[in-house]
C-alpha cells in the first residue's frame, strides 16, 4: 500500500508539473533580459513597461474589456429572465424539452461549428446592413449568444435549489408579481446571478475561436493579438503580455471559486 | 386552459400565467433562436450550396461538398480529407485516453488531502482550465525549444537535427492537446472520486483482490458518472480543436478544425466549410448518443 501511495504521489505531482511547466516557462522568460533566444541574461521588467507603450496592445486590451463587459451585462440580464421564464411557469412537457435543448446547444456543440454558423449568418445579414461587417458588434452578439445559455443554466439550477416555499409565502401575503420578483426572487437568486455573470465574463475573456472567426481588422482582442504575434515570432514582450493575462485569470478563478463555494454552502 | 389553478400560492388562470411566462421567456429565447438556431439551420443549408468564382455562394442544391469531403475532387479521387477526419478522431481518442490515465492518480492524490488544503489543490487544476488556450498552446514553444534539455536529448538521440526545436510535430500536438484537455477530465472525475465509498475498496482488500481487480470492480464503477462526463467534455472539443494543431502541428498535421478554419479563412469556400462542420457535428452527435445510451439520467453539467 505504501508503494502505491508513493507511485500515486509521483504520478500526481508530475502531472501537475506537466500542466504548469509551460506556463511557468512563459512567466520565467518574460523577465529575461534577452531579446532573442532563451539564454538567461538577467532580470528585467522592461518587457512589461514596453507593453504599456504599445498602442496596438492597449487597443487590444480595451477591445477585450469592452467585449467582455458588454456581453456579460446583456447576457446576464437575458439569461436570468430566461431561467425564471423556464423554471417558474407550467410549460407543456414538449415545449420544455425544446427550450432545454436550445439552452444546451452552446454547451454541447464544438465552438468552431458555432463560429462557422456565425460567419455564415453575419454574411447574410451584411447584405441588408453594413453594420454586420466583421467587427466588435458581431463579436459582442456572438459572445452574448453562448454566454446567455451558460448564465441561464447556472441561474436555473439556483432557482431549483431555492424551492417554491418562500415565493408561495410571499403570494399568501398578497405580493404582486413585480413586488415578489424584486423583493423575494431576485435577492434570493443574487448569488446564482453573480456566479453566472462571473462565468460569462471568464468565458468571454477565455474565448479565442469565436472571436477569431467574427473579428474585423479593428477589433483585435488580446488572445487574437497573441495568436497573430506567435505565428510570426515569439518575443519576450508576448511572454510579458501572456503572464499578465495569466495573472488576471488566476484572480478571476479564485473569485469565482469563492463565490460558487458560498452559493453551494447556503 | 382557462381553468383556475393555484401556482406558487397564487390563484390564476393557466392562460394568464403562460402569457406572463412568455413575457419572461421571449427576450432570451428569441435571441437564442435568432443567433443560434437560425444560423445553425443556415449552415446546414449552405453545406448544400456551391462556390462561385470569387468565393461567393451559389444557390444550387447539390451534394458536391459532401462527395468532395469523402474524396471525389476535380483532380480525381484522393483520401486526403478522409485521412484528416480519421486523424482527428484518432487524436481525440488518444488525448482522451491519456488524460483519463493521468487524471486518476491526480484526483486520488487531491481527494486524500485534508479538507483544509484540498480546495487549494483543486483550484490549481482549475486555473489551467480557464487560461486562454492560445497562451497554453504557444507556451510549449518554450519547453520544446532547441535550447532546452528535451530538444537537446532528442538531438543527441539523432531523432531531430542539432539545434532544431521539437515542434512542429505530432509529439508537440499530443503534448499540447493533453495539457489542454486534462483538466476537462480531472474536474468531473474528482467530484466522483471525492464521494467514493472506500469501504468497498477495503472489503475488496480483505478478500485478497489484486490491485487491478480492486480498481476494476470497486473503484471504476463508482467513478463512472464523473468519468463519462469528463470523456464527453474532452472528446467533443478535441475533435474540433484547431489552435493546438495549428501552432504545434504545422501544415503537415491538420485536423478537422484546421480544415474548417481554412475554408472560412484563406480559401473562402463557405459551402465546403459548412459541409465539413456538418461532418464534425455528426461525429459530435455520435459521441453524445453513445454517452446518452450509457448514462441515462446523468446531467451534462
Amino acid at each position: 500500500m505504501r508503494k502505491i501511495n508513493l507511485l500515486l504521489r509521483i504520478s500526481a505531482l508530475s502531472t501537475m508539473a506537466f500542466l504548469y511547466l509551460p506556463l511557468m516557462a512563459v512567466a520565467f522568460f518574460s523577465v529575461n533580459d534577452s531579446k532573442y533566444g532563451l539564454a538567461w541574461k538577467g532580470f528585467t521588467l522592461d518587457w512589461y513597461i514596453k507593453l504599456f507603450e504599445n498602442e496596438l496592445i492597449l487597443k487590444a486590451a480595451s477591445n477585450t474589456l469592452i467585449l467582455a463587459v458588454v456581453s456579460t451585462l446583456v447576457s446576464t440580464f437575458l439569461g436570468t429572465i430566461l431561467a425564471i421564464g423556464m423554471d417558474r411557469f407550467p410549460w407543456p412537457r414538449k415545449m420544455n424539452a425544446a427550450f432545454d435543448l436550445i439552452m444546451h446547444l452552446p454547451v454541447i456543440i464544438p465552438d468552431i461549428i458555432f463560429a462557422a454558423a456565425m460567419v455564415v449568418a453575419f454574411g447574410f445579414l451584411r447584405t441588408f446592413a453594413s453594420i454586420f461587417d466583421p467587427g466588435l458588434l458581431n463579436m459582442i452578439i456572438a459572445h452574448i449568444t453562448f454566454q446567455t445559455a451558460f448564465v441561464a443554466l447556472v441561474v436555473r439550477s439556483r432557482l431549483a435549489g431555492i424551492g417554491k416555499e418562500i415565493e408561495e409565502a410571499a403570494r399568501d401575503l398578497y405580493a404582486d408579481t413585480t413586488y415578489m420578483l424584486m423583493k423575494v426572487t431576485l435577492p434570493l437568486l443574487m448569488p446564482g446571478i453573480v456566479a453566472g455573470a462571473m462565468l460569462a465574463f471568464t468565458l468571454s475573456l477565455d474565448d479565442f475561436v469565436i472571436s477569431f472567426f467574427t473579428a474585423g481588422p479593428d477589433s483585435i482582442t488580446l488572445p487574437l493579438y497573441i495568436y497573430a504575434a506567435v505565428r510570426r515570432v515569439v518575443t519576450p514582450q508576448i511572454h510579458a503580455l501572456s503572464t499578465l493575462v495569466l495573472m488576471v485569470t488566476i484572480i478571476l478563478v479564485i473569485c469565482m471559486e469563492r463565490i460558487t463555494r458560498k452559493v453551494n454552502k447556503k | 386552459m382557462n381553468k383556475l389553478i393555484i401556482w406558487y400560492g397564487e390563484l390564476i388562470t393557466g392562460h394568464k400565467l403562460l402569457k406572463r411566462g412568455l413575457f419572461f421567456l421571449t427576450p432570451g429565447m428569441l435571441w437564442l433562436i435568432l443567433f443560434l438556431v437560425l444560423p445553425g439551420l443556415i449552415l446546414i443549408l449552405v453545406s448544400f450550396a456551391g462556390r462561385g468564382t470569387y468565393g461567393d455562394l451559389v444557390w444550387e442544391f447539390s451534394f458536391e461538398n459532401y462527395t468532395r469531403l469523402i474524396g471525389y475532387g476535380i483532380f480525381g479521387w484522393t483520401l486526403d480529407y478522409v485521412y484528416i477526419l480519421f486523424r482527428s478522431i484518432w487524436v481525440a481518442l488518444v488525448t482522451t485516453c491519456l488524460s483519463v490515465v493521468l487524471s486518476y492518480p491526480l484526483c486520488f492524490y487531491i481527494a486524500k488531502k485534508p479538507l483544509r488544503t484540498r480546495y487549494l489543490w483543486l483550484t490549481i487544476v482549475i486555473i489551467p482550465f480557464w487560461t486562454n488556450m492560445v497562451i497554453r498552446a504557444y507556451a510549449w514553444f518554450l519547453i520544446l525549444a532547441p535550447e532546452l534539455p528535451f530538444a537537446k536529448l532528442a538531438a543527441f538521440l539523432k531523432l531531430i537535427p542539432e539545434g532544431a526545436p521539437l515542434y512542429p510535430s505530432a509529439l508537440a500536438v499530443y503534448l499540447g492537446m493533453i495539457s489542454m484537455f486534462l483538466p476537462f477530465v480531472a474536474l468531473p472525475l474528482f467530484s466522483s472520486i471525492e464521494r467514493l465509498d472506500w469501504t468497498l475498496v477495503e472489503a475488496a482488500q480483505d478478500l485478497y483482490a489484486s490491485n487491478f481487480r480492486i480498481f476494476m470492480h470497486a473503484i471504476l464503477p463508482q467513478t463512472l458518472p464523473g468519468l463519462s462526463v469528463g470523456i464527453i467534455l474532452t472528446i467533443v472539443p478535441a475533435m474540433g480543436m484547431f489552435v493546438v494543431p495549428d501552432l504545434l502541428g504545422g501544415a503537415k498535421y491538420m485536423l478537422i478544425g484546421n480544415l474548417i478554419q481554412q475554408q472560412f479563412g484563406s480559401s473562402r469556400d463557405y459551402a465546403f466549410g459548412a459541409a465539413i462542420s456538418m461532418a464534425l457535428m455528426i461525429l459530435t452527435l455520435i459521441s453524445l448518443y453513445l454517452y446518452k445510451r450509457k448514462n441515462r439520467g446523468v446531467d451534462l453539467i
